[in-house]
């Protein structure tokens, strides 16, 4: 079952999936358990001839206690899946830890436009650098990602890493994430966004330290050694 | 309340086509929904080819561009929400049931009954015609999210897009006639003796339905005249260079979008309810407790919506508040799901058509509810949203409710509808290849969507990641096609029996509540006598009868009606 999911490349990624099998492995049992159940009693009380069904109303607590017990029991499942998943959450959507690295994407129909603030470390100045749909980052450095639309919303997927953000016109969004693994890795729209909106993927480059280094001095030859920046 | 109605006969026009009879409106909006759902098929149909072998000619059709394809997912989705799922579940079995299983004569206001089939059939015209004018019909999403559904420039949709609001508010318009009805009806025209708590399940789940309809459709409607606004007269409600915002469509139509799946869920499982306790020959398990988690999740489904909205740019404090309330509201439907399954218990089963569909909804229902799970999870939704995750689970809830829900309630009522038999074998045929090839659809695209795969977009193949999936989406294709098929037993045994059929006696199934008392059809005005309830619906196997059903008229040590 480990190639259910793409292969997992961020920090964040392998909590995703942990949540995702914990909510599997309760769901399963429950699965079976309801699902047996109806199988089971769907054979043993068919109709036979002289028989005759039992006269329960299901109004007595000893009755309902067949219910309300497992009842009790998805309550509690259902608390400890969501303090699992709010941990979670917060990690990924919540405060997200210093960036190393900042990039701006512009969604636009139907194109991921990319912004490196460049050796200055900000943005709006000369030394920026656009390209359409290419992402570069170092593995291991938290990047920080600013979201913004030129006309629709997109949205902001990387299957491998486990993250997904909406990209709202008229809103700057920031997310976040730290590959583990160099590689490349596609950047597909996951949200409708016109015609063209199949095939709008752009490419994630997740160099190790050296070729990163190495991808920075192409770019900017003559630029400082500094290759991070504040988001 | 229906004064207007003479006993001298109509003329064809005023009995069958502007009726104001209870029963021949619900037989125009089943027949309307059953177009609509050929419809919905088709596109569905033609969605499944080009992800199963883009670019390449549909048989029966041909090429399907990338534009055609965003309308045809976006039509699928309005078509089976609000032209199949509202007017066969709601309309139709509403309309038939609530008047006979209440003992009245017909709805309290027949004439505005008329009325709001009418809009429903001008939406249904309008919609229809959205295909057909320049620039196509809709093409962004059913879900229509500005700014790509309040611009022309970004979908090249003119007036399509605005036809399909339009056929929309007028469909929620004849919704919301048909919803004062239902209600002012059962509040007021039922039977002597018929107590709140001596209505079957099904009714309480149609007016539960009705009430959520009406509380959560008022947004929605002043956000459709927003958005109409945006695209005709230039204003900028949800375009922020215009200083709007697109994120308050989304919260207008999600604050009434999750509330519409329970109205299209609630009446299926009423039916599944019904259907199950008159097969069992046995009580439903925890009636009133039933009712009172339907209540519950009726209220909760307004404080769930944002749980369509954790990836979209909200506040992501507001998430955890939403993950709680969804994963709650699991609890009442646990309810409900858990009394169906101790409704089996110790029971005397016979599997009829109807019963096999209601068993089948309960089955595939659970595995609904459970990849619902997935979902509320705000974690896991940031990886699945906008995934076939989500598309397969939705199938799973609503194709269960409106489709196995829908076809349980069909093949039960019928005889009543038309006066006629269904062929029972050739109703087991269709459950068992229905069952079959839905699973085979739906389980495979959980996995398909589990690797990653975007909803709505046209061609897999233009991405590494998901070019592996292709023969699994072959094979969901396939199964997608059988399962199309499959549905010709129903249509050919619906018209066989609708010609030849067996004519039905009263009470074929030998069941309770008090739409089995008249004649099979019931006439003009239903009841010879209007009858007195003495008990609840599901007195079946009661120790008080010699035998395992007692009709909620009939009086105690009395012998029963003689006619039969």
């Amino acid at each position: 079952m480990s190639n259910w999911f793409p292969e997992n490349v961020s920090t964040f990624g392998g909590d995703v999936d942990s949540i995702f099998w914990l909510i599997f492995y309760i769901t399963t049992v429950w699965f079976f358990i309801t699902e047996g159940l109806i199988v089971y009693f769907a054979f043993r009380y068919r109709r036979k001839p002289g028989g005759k069904a039992a006269y329960v109303l299901g109004d007595t607590t000893v009755q309902l206690a067949w219910i309300l017990v497992p009842l009790a029991i998805v309550v509690v499942l259902d608390l400890v899946i969501d303090i699992r998943g709010a941990e979670v959450w917060a990690k990924i959507k919540g405060q997200p830890p210093p960036a190393d690295v900042t990039v701006r994407a512009m969604g636009k129909q139907f194109n991921w436009g990319f912004t490196y603030p460049g050796p200055d470390g900000k943005f709006g100045t000369e030394d920026d650098l656009q390209i359409d749909n290419d992402l570069h980052v170092p593995v291991g450095k938290v990047v920080h990602v600013i979201l913004t639309s030129k006309d629709v919303i997109h949205s902001f997927f990387l299957p491998h890493a486990r993250l997904k953000q909406d990209v709202v016109p008229g809103r700057e969004i920031p997310a976040w994430f730290q590959i583990s693994k160099p590689g490349e890795y596609e950047i597909p729209c996951a949200e409708l966004c016109g015609f063209g909106h199949s095939g709008m993927n752009g490419k994630l480059y997740a160099h190790s330290a050296e070729d990163y280094e190495k991808w920075h001095k192409e770019r900017w030859p003559e630029g400082a050694q500094q290759t991070t920046t504040k988001g | 309340m229906s004064s207007e109605t003479s006993h001298a006969p109509l003329g064809f026009w005023r009995s069958h086509v502007f009726s104001t009879d209870h029963k021949v409106i619900a037989k125009q909006y089943l027949s309307l929904g059953l177009f609509w759902a050929l419809m919905g098929g088709a596109t569905a149909y033609l969605i499944r080819w080009q992800i199963a072998h883009p670019d390449t000619e549909a048989p029966g059709w041909g090429f399907i561009a990338p534009d055609f394809y965003n309308m045809l997912v976006t039509m699928h989705g309005t078509i089976m929400v609000f032209f199949v799922a509202m007017p066969i579940l709601l309309a139709a079995f509403g309309n038939f049931l609530i008047p006979l299983m209440i003992g009245a004569k017909d709805m309290a206001f027949p004439r505005l009954n008329m009325l709001s089939f009418w809009v429903f059939f001008l939406a249904s015209v309008v919609l229809m015609t959205s295909f057909f004018v320049p620039g196509g019909a809709a093409a962004a999403g059913w879900t229509g999210y500005p700014p790509l559904s309040a611009k022309m420039e970004y979908t090249g949709v003119g007036w399509g897009m605005n036809l399909w609001l339009l056929a929309l508010a007028l469909e929620f318009a004849s919704f919301l006639l048909g919803g004062v009805n239902f209600l002012t009806t059962a509040m007021n025209m039922r039977a002597p003796g018929l107590t709140w708590f001596r209505l079957p399940v099904v009714v309480w789940m149609q007016l539960t339905a009705a009430v959520i309809f009406m509380l959560s459709v008022g947004p929605l409607i002043a956000g459709a005249v927003m958005l109409l606004m945006d695209r005709i007269i230039g204003t900028t409600f949800f375009l922020p260079e215009g200083g709007g915002e697109p994120l308050l469509w989304q919260h207008l139509f999600w604050f009434f979008g999750h509330p519409e799946v329970y109205v299209i869920l609630l009446p299926g499982l009423g039916i599944v309810l019904d259907v199950i306790s008159v097969f069992s020959r046995k009580p439903v398990f925890a009636y009133r407790p039933i009712i009172y988690s339907t209540i519950i999740a009726g209220f909760m489904s307004f404080i769930v919506w944002a749980h369509h909205q954790f990836i979209s740019g909200i506040n992501p404090r507001l998430a955890m508040p939403f993950s709680i309330t969804t994963i709650i509201i699991s609890v009442p439907f646990a309810f409900v799901i858990f009394s169906m399954i101790a409704t089996l218990w110790r029971a005397s089963i016979t599997f009829s058509a109807a019963m096999l569909f209601a068993l089948g909804t309960l089955g595939v229902f659970i595995f609904g509810g459970i990849t619902g799970i997935f979902n509320g999870s705000a974690p896991v939704d940031i990886y699945i949203h906008d995934t076939y995750f989500v598309v397969a689970h939705f199938h799973y809830t609503l194709f269960s409710s409106v489709f196995f829900g829908g076809f349980a309630g069909l093949y039960f009522w019928f005889p009543k509808m038309f006066g006629r038999m269904m062929n029972e074998a050739l109703g087991k045929i269709h459950f068992w290849l229905t069952f079959v090839f839905f699973n085979s659809v739906f389980i495979p695209m959980h996995l398909v969507g589990l690797r990653g795969m975007m909803r709505r977009i046209a061609n897999p193949m233009q991405y590494e990641f998901l070019k592996p999936l292709e023969p699994l989406n072959q094979f969901i294709t396939l199964s997608a096609i059988l399962l199309l098929l499959s549905q010709l037993f129903f249509v050919i045994n619906f018209f066989m029996s609708l010609a030849r059929g067996k004519a039905a006696e009263r009470n074929p199934w030998q069941a309770n509540t008090l739409e089995w008392t008249t004649t099979s059809p019931p006439p003009h005005e239903n009841f010879s006598t209007t009858p007195t309830v003495h008990r609840g619906p599901y007195e079946y196997s009661s120790p008080e009868s010699a035998e395992d059903w007692l009709p909620q008229d009939q009086p105690l040590n009395a012998p029963r009606a003689a006619a039969r």
